[in-house]
């Protein structure tokens, strides 16, 4: 990425634009980077088996870093994502082993698909009551995330007094035997999970680039007074950017329990901050209006990819984090001269019109 | 510039040969300026001629690429901003550079802080001042208010004070009157005198050709990067001036066109917006506006213009009264719901209300109609382009490609992006807030053919403005606004600047009236 950054006064207007093509695609770069670095020195890297593990580990941090994304494109924040990846989980596992008891003996059990459907929900309705703190209570979006953070998390420790809900097998009984596959299972060859990724990836890249809805949240975090004033109901576009960022945390929260066949209440601590930061290193603005699904996914990957090499090399998980501090930094520090080239090309395009 | 009169003022400053290159353009090229002390160096220019840029040079905010800058004989190399107030250089901005929520006597002394062992910032001494700064400047502006609570009017003046406050040598103004009104531009004027009566050299830039006939001792003239001409301002005329701007024979604005007014489109009954604090910003005001009919409000800032504006499209969600468009009473709140029925803004201020700034020409454009080429909830993407593609036709917008980021056009070009996104919307009534606020006059006759065209075509078209030429051209009646209150109204025919500026002048403030009426503008 070094050679990117190299400075050229005098160029003129066409490797002006080569360049900038060379930035926009340089979490790409980056990406085939690492792949190639830990291809040479990590043994086994390439293997079918580790490509399936890693893309594993990285679908869980991608589905969260797109509905972060979303919610950074906005110009907010979603701190509570991890928590309600516990909390969600923690449902899921009490669903699985126990019902809804209505009293007098008797209990609603519910199979794969409602649990589901329930999990799905509970991590909307965080999402919504996020939403409704910024919007309504005008709660600044740090403070009411953090807010649900703790709350979220909170809550998952008491579902259990902290204990872990172990045995997940599910029952034939009650139609819950498939909650395994979830996390187990695959289709055509690809695991559950990384179909989950691409399904909530294309929803996703499908909102951002070709719905009213999309649009509206770039310009609510470009400009929210200016897009209120032209007409976008800037509350509902911040509701459904934190409902769908909650909903992303209950799919991770059910992969993971799946995965792990149990449910512990502390499980997604700090995912929150790997979300972040796959979506500032796929080219999404902290301050708001810019960013693509595109971008994040590929942010992820280089993540993953980056901390499932370095433990394959055998490098210590001390300095495997320091590594990927430095790799966001350097990658916000070429963002900075991409916005500046870009921003350049285009004043000279206007530039010689005036001409 | 070599007549060497025996009277003229002593020169302060000089540029030799200034060049300053940008990427990709040339915006200064090899200019000679003077600038004179104790004397209203008058700078004028269509936008992108050069001026910012040649002040941003004097002010230390860029750096010439060749060419010297001398002061009292010796050559000086601003690097900073420092480094040129250091030298007694202070620059009002175009845009305004203030802190909204720091308090307006925290903004006038923001890096010049009074303090008491160098530490401590002496408050005290700090409002004492700015109160005396605000009496200069007659405004009763308190000193502890934030500025985000203030008008872009009452903020141009903190703007204005703060670099009265650094006590410059010389003071650079560029555009200090856009947001005022004709009786605050009499109040800056005075203080202007008294300021040249100092010693004080002032460099004025402005759009306003008027304005600087009257204020100016000096003329420069730039076009392109160039300057094509400099001299007292002894025997100068607006003809001259323009001459020189566009080195074409003048562009006047669309004349006025008899054309029939059709059934009144929007009806205000007893629209009230109560202001913050207390009393009301917005004081039942009715008024009805026909099909092709362009209103015209005039008023001074803080007359509660662009709040009933912003009440008429429905920002405000507590404002009280009635709108109704076509004879249907509006009920809902929502800005959305009421471009759906026919209402458009422009807003003031193109920045912040206007434009999303990273985002695309296109984006911007379409954002309020976006419903026109969405089926359920795809978009087509190929629609949208070719709908944008009709539009700069239309509105004759210069760019090099819609994609490229909005900030990238000329303030008269963003403008017409704001109209077009607005135009989009098909709306019956278009609300205009200052429609030519910090855009040349190329673009500004532009504008204006626009609005008479859109009126031509049946719109009503509401618009606000401080210039009184302006007004007085455009309007097929006008409205004055004071104070929230309609204090006058007046057909195109019978309207007068005197009459319009008494009706203007809030009654308390009687004492801005009697030079009003002495000298209107």
């Amino acid at each position: 990425m070094s050679t990117s950054t190299a400075d050229l006064p005098d160029q003129n207007a066409a490797s002006g634009s080569a360049l900038l093509l060379l930035l926009k695609a340089r979490t790409f770069i980056a990406l085939i980077v690492v792949f190639v670095f830990f291809s040479a020195m990590a043994p086994n890297f390439l293997s079918a088996a580790n490509m399936v593990i890693m893309s594993k580990h990285v679908a869980l941090n991608a589905i969260l870093a797109i509905g972060m994304t979303f919610v950074i494109i906005s110009g907010g924040i979603d701190l509570s994502v991890g928590s309600i990846v516990g909390l969600t989980g923690m449902v899921a596992g009490f669903l699985v082993l126990n019902g809804i008891d209505l009293g007098m003996g008797w209990a609603i059990r519910f199979n794969t698909l409602e649990i589901c459907l329930i999990v799905a929900l509970v991590g909307i309705l965080v999402g919504a009551i996020n939403g409704f703190l910024i919007t309504k209570l005008n709660v600044a979006p740090f403070i009411a995330t953090l807010g649900t953070l703790y709350v979220a998390r909170g809550l998952a420790m008491l579902s259990s007094d902290g204990r872990t809900f172990p045995n997940l097998g599910g029952s034939e009984e009650w139609g819950t035997e498939s909650f395994r596959a979830i996390g187990s299972g695959a289709f055509l060859g690809i695991p559950v999970s990384i179909w989950m990724l691409i399904v909530t990836g294309l929803v996703a890249a499908y909102i951002a680039r070709r719905t009213p809805l999309g649009r509206y949240i770039y310009a609510v975090g470009g400009n929210e007074r200016g897009a209120a004033l032209s007409g976008v109901k800037v509350d509902q576009i911040k509701f459904f950017v934190y409902m769908f960022s909650g909903l992303c945390a209950a799919l991770v929260g059910l992969i993971i329990t799946s995965q792990l066949v149990a449910a512990h209440p502390a499980t997604g601590e700090t995912f929150e901050l790997n979300a972040i930061a796959a979506a500032v290193l796929g080219g999404t603005s902290m301050s708001g209006g810019r960013g693509r699904i595109g971008g994040t996914i590929v942010g992820a990957f280089v993540i993953g990819v980056l901390s499932d090499g370095l433990v394959m090399m055998g490098v210590s998980a001390f300095w495997q984090t320091v590594i990927k501090g430095l790799v966001i930094i350097a990658a916000v520090v070429v963002d900075q001269a991409q916005q500046r080239l870009q921003a350049r090309v285009a004043l000279q395009a206007q530039g010689a019109l005036g001409k | 510039m070599t007549g060497g009169a025996t009277q003229e003022a002593p020169v302060g400053l000089t540029i030799r040969g200034g060049t300053k290159v940008y990427p990709g353009t040339v915006a200064l090229k090899s200019v000679d300026f003077d600038l004179r002390m104790g004397a209203v160096n008058v700078l004028v220019g269509e936008n992108g001629a050069g001026k910012s840029t040649m002040m941003k040079v004097i002010a230390g905010v860029e750096r010439l690429t060749e060419g010297v800058i001398e002061m009292d004989g010796e050559a000086v190399d601003f690097h900073s901003t420092d480094d040129a107030v250091r030298r007694g250089i202070g620059i009002v901005h175009q845009e305004l550079n203030l802190f909204p929520d720091l308090s307006v006597s925290d903004n006038i002394f923001m890096g010049r802080e009074r303090r008491r062992f160098g530490v401590d910032i002496d408050r005290a001494e700090q409002r004492r001042l700015t109160r005396e700064i605000m009496r200069r400047l007659e405004h009763d502006i308190d000193p502890d208010t934030p500025v985000a609570d203030l008008r872009v009017g009452q903020q141009q003046i903190v703007e204005i004070a703060k670099s009265l406050a650094q006590d410059a040598r010389i003071l650079i103004l560029d555009e200090p009157t856009s947001a005022l009104s004709a009786a605050e531009v009499e109040i800056l004027f005075r203080v202007i005198d008294e300021l040249r009566r100092d010693g004080v050299g002032l460099v004025y830039i402005s759009h306003r050709l008027e304005e600087l006939i009257r204020i100016g001792d000096y003329i420069t003239v730039l076009r392109d990067g160039h300057i094509t001409g400099a001299r007292s301002m002894e025997g100068v005329d607006v003809a001259w001036i323009v001459r020189n701007m566009i080195g074409e024979a003048s562009k006047t604005y669309a004349k006025a066109e008899e054309h029939e007014l059709g059934e009144p489109v929007l009806h205000l009954q007893d629209v009230t917006l109560p202001r913050n604090g207390g009393g009301l910003a917005v004081d039942h005001v009715s008024l009805s506006v026909r099909k092709g009919e362009i209103l015209g409000i005039y008023g001074l800032m803080g007359a509660g213009r662009s709040e009933l504006l912003e009440c008429i499209i429905g920002r405000h969600a507590h404002a009280g009264g009635t709108i109704e468009v076509d004879g249907d009473r509006i009920d809902g709140r929502s800005v959305a719901g009421r471009i759906k029925r026919g209402i458009a803004l422009i807003p003031e201020d193109r920045k912040t209300d206007g434009l999303i700034q990273i985002a695309s020409i296109r984006e911007n454009m379409t954002l309020s109609s976006l419903r026109d080429f969405t089926r359920g909830f795809h978009m087509n993407l190929a629609t949208e382009k070719g709908r944008v593609r009709d539009f700069v036709k239309r509105m004759t917008i210069k760019i090099a490609s819609p994609e490229n980021p909005v900030a990238s056009l000329s303030g008269g070009n963003q403008q017409k992006v704001v109209i077009a996104k607005a135009l989009m919307t098909e709306p019956k009534v278009l609300l205009m807030d200052e429609p030519s606020r910090g855009i040349d006059i190329g673009a500004k006759a532009e504008v204006f053919r626009v609005m008479r065209k859109l009126a031509r075509d049946g719109l009503g078209i509401v618009f606000v403005t401080s210039d009184l030429e302006e007004v007085m051209s455009l309007s097929d009646r006008i409205l004055v606004m004071s104070e929230g209150r309609v204090t006058g109204e007046f057909d195109r025919h019978d309207a007068t600047d005197t009459a319009l500026i008494r009706a203007s002048a809030p009654a308390s403030a009687e004492r801005h009236l009697t030079t009003s009426e002495e000298e209107p503008v």
